[in-house]
């Protein structure tokens, strides 16, 4: 199969993780307070998601050259 | 429509991210996509990991994360049952035992495979019962999905069965089987980073594990259980009358444990399909091996936030106001609402656009998972073997797009259905148990007894049917309301002390019965199949070199993996009995 699949998971949790620390730095703390007991769960989850994005497209670039 | 979550535009964002994705790998696919065998086999090219990860995905629908997490909080603990007695034990099972045989038949369904060892009538049955069955299913999960985001973000029906339908389609279409196990693949990831945080906030906000425990011992006393019911999977099991679940352990284990689990985990073509697709002999038996291991510790994801959610409702009957609370409903709690609420509670904008991400990608990969099932099963055990026999693989090819179409389309039928006449699904979903409930004797008998005859497995399927319907016609669980919970057949000759109970028994004369006659009939009747055909689809007619697995140093091989996995399952148990 011509696709590797870690690539796709990679990139989509690269975007979706960016997008949340984007957002995790611009919005004010009166939403966290509101819902998730005041932690940035935006910020600190959206990292959490780029390094796991940039881990899985690493695997896939290692992968490739293996072949 | 007045909605229940405030969907921002960050989330609807991260919406459509994820299906941007889910639709660039169809199209990324779409150039490989050249045979039939591509299209519905995958042409057995997938690595190990990714089957194990599409196998287990494939279960993973939102009914099933809405009801595990929704059992959470009406069973406590014990709802763990379904994953480290039952699943586990069976995924092993099925990796180390039958695999050989499904994957080494080079039969491309489970329907063919009865084929190859019993004859056409047997394959017939299991063939067009389980046609039926992916078509309601998928159904049933579009229906349950325009309901949930009717309910939460205002949509409207029609419009979210038709957004639903079309993006399944496109993406079937376009990359076939190996689309749907990429995508389940993705899903899978989707769910872990969804409900991760959701665990983690409402671990924090109930005071830890010491906090829930705590709480969830008055939560029990108060419903008048002794008070570790909610939080100790196996020290209220030597009475039903002692646990939520209404179950003793003999039950539990030979019910769900056995009969239940090992039907549904080794003989269901949904979940089997993704092992068959896999590229080798030993990476189709690590597929389900490979699964069991995030499978065991899922109760963590999807079970904790039902428990966490049952312990804050209950503080908050004791007066602890602004936290969170599930909604009442009938006299006691919406318990399907646990997920929706807690992400709608506990997520920000932006963390709520993954999780409802999340839950929208496990609809739609359960519609996935049943539409390619239905394709696979359509187009060869019925189209193929009743239709058109000896077409050229190009016509097949052609013939299983169509179908993708047509299961689509059904399933938006079934959707439509099952919103007019609720009562027509729960019917059905009855009737489809009692036909299941008996397969896991046929196979039992079919891989490791080599006597087992066509007209053995072909009859005592239908008496094991027969024996299922009739004990559910005959029992009533305590409280029954209606005639579709037991008792339609006049008499009740028995009382259970719960649903479960009743299912659990259902199951366990289902099986047996399936054995019994399928053991006394295939002695009476002369076997139509020779030892030459029956190599590579017996236990003891397949030699042994086609079941080692070479010189691979230990570490590599099944049986050592399979143990380790029921060592780890067996630490959980303990650690939580």
């Amino acid at each position: 199969m011509n696709l590797d699949i870690r690539y796709p998971i990679g990139f989509l949790f690269l975007v979706i993780g960016a997008i949340l620390v984007v957002y995790g730095l611009v919005s004010g703390p009166e939403i966290y307070a509101a819902h998730s007991l005041g932690v940035n769960i935006n910020l600190g989850w959206g990292i959490v998601q780029i390094v796991f994005g940039a881990i899985m497209v690493g695997l896939a670039k290692a992968g490739a050259g293996k072949e | 429509m007045h909605s229940i979550i405030q969907f921002g535009r960050i989330d609807y964002l991260i919406v459509g991210v994820y299906f941007l994705f889910v639709l660039g790998i169809g199209w990324a696919l779409k150039s490989s996509m050249k045979s039939g065998g591509e299209f519905l086999t995958s042409a057995r090219s997938i690595p190990g990991w990714v089957a194990g990860l599409a196998f287990l995905s494939a279960n993973l629908g939102a009914q099933e994360v809405i009801g595990m997490a929704a059992s959470g909080a009406k069973y406590g603990i014990m709802t763990s049952h379904f994953y480290w007695v039952g699943a586990i034990p069976a995924m092993v099972f099925l990796g180390v035992f039958m695999m050989p045989f499904y994957y080494g038949s080079k039969a491309r369904s489970v329907p063919e495979y009865l084929k190859l060892r019993f004859d056409e009538k047997t394959r017939g049955f299991n063939a067009f019962s389980f046609a039926v069955m992916t078509i309601f299913s998928s159904g049933i999960s579009m229906y349950a999905m325009a309901k949930l985001m009717g309910l939460l973000l205002g949509w409207g029906f029609g419009n979210s069965i038709l957004i639903s339908g079309a993006i399944v389609l496109v993406y079937i279409l376009l990359g076939g089987l190996t689309s749907a196990i990429y995508n389940e693949v993705l899903q899978f990831f989707m769910i872990v980073f969804g409900f991760a945080p959701l665990v983690f906030l409402g671990l924090k906000d109930v005071g830890g594990w010491t906090g829930l425990k705590e709480k969830l011992l008055g939560y029990s006393a108060s419903q008048g259980y002794a008070p570790g019911a909610w939080t100790e999977a196996w020290s209220h099991l030597s009475h039903p009358s002692q646990n939520p679940l209404g179950v003793e352990w003999f039950g539990m284990v030979m019910g769900l444990g056995f009969v239940l689990s090992f039907g549904y985990w080794c003989t269901d073509f949904l979940v089997v399909q993704r092992a068959l697709a896999a590229k080798t002999m030993t990476a189709a038996r690590r597929t389900p091996l490979i699964a069991a291991i995030p499978k065991m510790l899922f109760p963590f994801l999807v079970i904790l936030p039902g428990m966490i959610a049952i312990a804050l409702t209950y503080q908050a009957t004791k007066g602890a106001t602004g936290g969170f609370s599930l909604p009442p409903k009938n006299g006691s709690y919406d318990y399907d609402l646990v997920i929706p609420y807690m992400l709608g509670h506990y997520f920000p904008t932006g963390m709520l656009g993954l999780g409802m991400t999340a839950l929208m990608a496990s609809f739609m990969s359960g519609m996935a998972g049943n539409v390619t099932a239905f394709n696979t099963v359509f187009t060869y055990d019925i189209y193929e073997s009743y239709i058109a026999k000896g077409k050229s693989d190009d016509h097949y090819l052609h013939v299983a797009r169509l179908t993708t179409v047509v299961g689509i389309l059904l399933s938006v039928a079934a959707a439509y259905l099952a919103n007019s006449f609720n009562n027509i699904m729960d019917v059905l979903q009855l009737v489809f148990a009692f036909v299941n409930a008996p397969l896991f004797a046929t196979f039992l008998l079919g891989m490791f007894w080599k006597r087992a005859t066509g007209h053995g497995a072909f009859w005592g399927l239908f008496l094991g049917t027969v024996a299922a319907a009739a004990h559910h016609g005959l029992t009533v669980p305590a409280g029954a309301m209606s005639l579709i919970k037991g008792g339609w057949l006049g008499a009740h000759l028995h009382t259970y002390p719960s649903e479960m109970a009743q299912n659990f028994w259902t199951a366990i004369w289902a099986f047996s019965t399936c054995f019994v006659a399928t053991t006394l009939i295939s002695l009476a009747t002369t076997s139509q199949k020779t030892d030459a055909q029956l190599r590579g689809l017996v236990w003891s007619l397949t030699p042994h070199e086609d079941k080692s697995e070479g010189d691979a140093p230990w570490w590599k091989r099944i049986a050592p993996f399979g143990a380790l996995v029921i060592a780890l399952t067996i630490v959980l148990n303990v650690i939580f009995w």
